[in-house]
């Protein structure tokens, strides 16, 4: 039992360094090298240029237990549905290969019938037991050379096998498509789903809670119990803390939950009433609002509170500071003119110029590059919806319409998606689309949820 | 002669209108405040408009709490029937309106009657703005109410403000009187 707990606990660290080593390199544009040492520099392609065309089959479970056996769906399934995610293939739909046999082994690959189903790759796989958990072998072939393109081995718990998957994918993104998946991607977002009931009031009000998820929902994770409002959070660029707006003093304050450590910060010390912190691109800083010398400002400080510098002086309100990629600017929320609008402002003070044209605009957040977009939610009519701005071209394009109130939008860390907030389901839920609205999906289903943020 | 008079209008209506514009561009409530309690001087902050002068005088409002059902009450028992009432807003906005100045005074007397009473207030908004400005206008709104407390001469440091923005609704409801009483400044006592 200690044993099983201590390697998961292994893998969960092995992951986090392994995506915290792929952070370090972030900075740099140019993608992370592929290191592939089966099959380098073989790229799948479509028959005559069109979308090119996968199947992944039920993996091999090469043990008898039932955990072998769960596995080798399990990690099918998800892996075909990450693939599908980023719609850089035509992901051919897993029923109508049921009647293909599973191969008696890795290599021996009907691809006749394969190439009858019309896939230009397949991706077989097998899960056997070893001595630390489960062994998962990953192959692409392509189907008309007959040739293996990409293969990868994974051994480790099998607690959650859809980590495997999750990798798989990231991995042939990276390598077959130069792309940066985000199936290892988390969502943080706030939620009553715990149905407990702040302490001390006379009416009754829902506690949030600070929850974490895997980025399509799986595996949902609690990260602040004080029975209070806990809001607004906001991952650390090494996705090992969150910031977040709490109330557990009674008022709103900032406070950093260091994850995995299972410590806490409360940077601004009580000084002044703090919310929706940022962090800023290299981790280093958070820009937040204060009402510290009276009303709404936007400061940045570091991590620690440290070096606290007051980026706005306006007795409008101003709000919901978002950085740019390479942390030299920030966009925010001011009423100045009289409506909550989105402004651009250096993150010294100066250069400050107003970006939107809406009735109501709130909740800028930076697409990371190459895009120079900004996210955030407009005023359409009852309610919000999504739209994006272009800042090179100074172009505005609608995200949702209208299909119940559209709020907080959250970029994916590749730009291509965004996690929002909608009431389209009845309740509070969060959700994702691509960046052309398309590819919608329901995140969360259980009691009402707020406000998402994307890890790297 | 009529040109003169001519002139003599334009300028009269110029003067008007540029009245009237300075007047949209400043609300005469809640604008800028100096920072908000510490500060035990009733000078700092005070809003603008100056309140009605007899402030103690009886207005058409429920009657006071006799001093027996205050005093021997418990805090939840006094919450739950509070002598203070909430001072609603209209949309998007942290302007203590007439009927709102009424409500403050009410509250103010019932303050000055019983010193020893704490009170938080707490600023709430409609679902119409988003969760994020939300925040910054209800602590607008209980800024506002504080500061026009204090501007009555309750000291700074038995009112307490803290923003709910949009997160917890009395009224559920999606339509406008639903969104009327979630725009509100609603007081919590929290000591007698």
């Amino acid at each position: 039992m200690m044993n099983h707990r201590l390697r998961f606990k292994l893998c969960g660290a092995a992951v986090i360094a392994a995506s915290a080593a792929l952070l370090a390199q972030q900075p740099q544009t140019p993608p992370p090298q592929p290191q592939q040492p089966t099959s380098v520099g073989i790229i799948l392609t479509g028959e005559g240029g069109s979308q090119i065309r996968l199947a992944v089959p039920d993996l091999l479970a090469l043990s008898n237990d039932r955990e072998t056996q769960e596995a080798a769906k399990t990690i099918s399934e998800v892996l075909w549905a990450d693939l599908n995610y980023e719609r850089e293939y035509y992901m051919i739909p897993r029923d109508t290969y049921k009647s293909i046999p599973v191969a008696g082994s890795i290599t021996a690959v009907p691809y006749e019938r394969w190439r009858e189903l019309g896939a230009d790759g397949v991706i077989i796989g097998t899960v056997e037991r070893a001595a630390t958990g489960i062994r998962i072998q990953l192959r692409l072939y392509n189907v008309r050379a007959q040739q293996q393109v990409l293969g990868r081995e994974y051994t480790g718990s099998a607690a959650n096998p859809r980590i495997y998957a999750h990798t798989m994918s990231d991995e042939l993104h990276d390598t077959q498509r130069q792309l940066r998946g985000v199936a290892r991607t988390k969502l943080a977002f706030s939620s009553d789903r715990n149905k407990e009931a702040v302490v001390a009031t006379v009416e009754k009000r829902d506690v949030k809670e600070v929850y974490i998820a895997d980025y399509d929902g799986a595996n949902p994770r609690r990260i602040t119990i004080n029975r209070t409002l806990n809001i607004f959070p906001n991952w650390s660029p090494d996705v090992r803390s969150i910031a977040y707006t709490s109330y557990r003093t009674g008022a709103p304050d900032i406070l950093i939950s260091n994850i995995y450590a299972g410590t806490m910060e409360q940077p601004m010390k009580g000084v002044g009433q703090n919310w929706l912190p940022v962090f800023s691109p290299d981790g280093t800083k958070i820009a937040f609002v204060s009402n510290r010398d009276g009303n709404a400002e936007i400061y940045v400080a570091n991590r620690d509170g440290s070096n606290l510098t007051r980026v706005t002086n306006n007795p409008a309100i101003e709000s919901t500071p978002t950085w740019s990629p390479n942390g030299t600017q920030i966009a925010f929320t001011s009423e100045r003119t009289g409506t909550p609008q989105i402004y651009v402002v250096s993150s010294d003070g100066s250069g400050l110029r107003r970006i939107s044209q809406e009735t109501y605009a709130d909740r800028a957040t930076w697409s990371p590059p190459p895009y120079n977009e900004i996210a955030f939610t407009a005023k359409t009519g009852p309610g919000f919806d999504i739209k994006v701005l272009n800042i090179g071209t100074g172009e505005t394009r609608q995200i949702t319409f209208g299909e119940g109130s559209n709020e907080s939008p959250a970029w994916s860390p590749n730009g291509r998606h965004l996690a929002f907030m909608s009431t389209r389901a009845g309740r509070s839920q969060i959700f994702t689309v691509d960046k052309d609205g398309r590819n919608l999906r329901q995140i969360t289903r259980d009691g009402n949820n707020w406000t998402p943020n994307w890890s790297q | 002669m009529r040109r003169n008079s001519k002139v003599l209008i334009v300028l009269v209506l110029l003067t008007v209108l540029i009245a009237a514009c300075k007047g949209k561009n400043k609300p005469p409530v809640a604008r800028p405040m100096p920072p908000p309690s510490v500060t035990n001087n009733p000078n700092t902050g005070g809003p603008p408009p100056a309140p009605p002068v007899p402030v103690n005088e009886p207005i058409p409002v429920p009657p006071m709490p006799s001093e027996d059902t205050v005093m021997s009450k418990s805090i939840d028992d006094l919450n739950r029937d509070s002598p203070l009432r909430p001072l609603f807003f209209e949309l998007d906005s942290s302007e203590v309106s007439g009927p709102g100045q009424q409500v403050l005074q009410t509250n103010a007397s019932v303050l000055k009657k019983y010193p020893g009473m704490q009170v938080t207030v707490e600023g709430h908004c409609d679902e119409r703005g988003t969760a994020e400005y939300n925040l910054a206008l209800g602590e607008r709104r209980a800024l506002a109410a504080k500061n026009y407390l204090v501007s009555l001469g309750i000291p700074a440091d038995r009112i307490k403000t803290v923003s709910y923005g949009k997160e917890f609704p009395f009224d559920p409801g999606h339509d406008d009187g639903a969104w009327q009483k979630n725009r509100r400044a609603h007081f919590v006592i929290t000591a007698k």
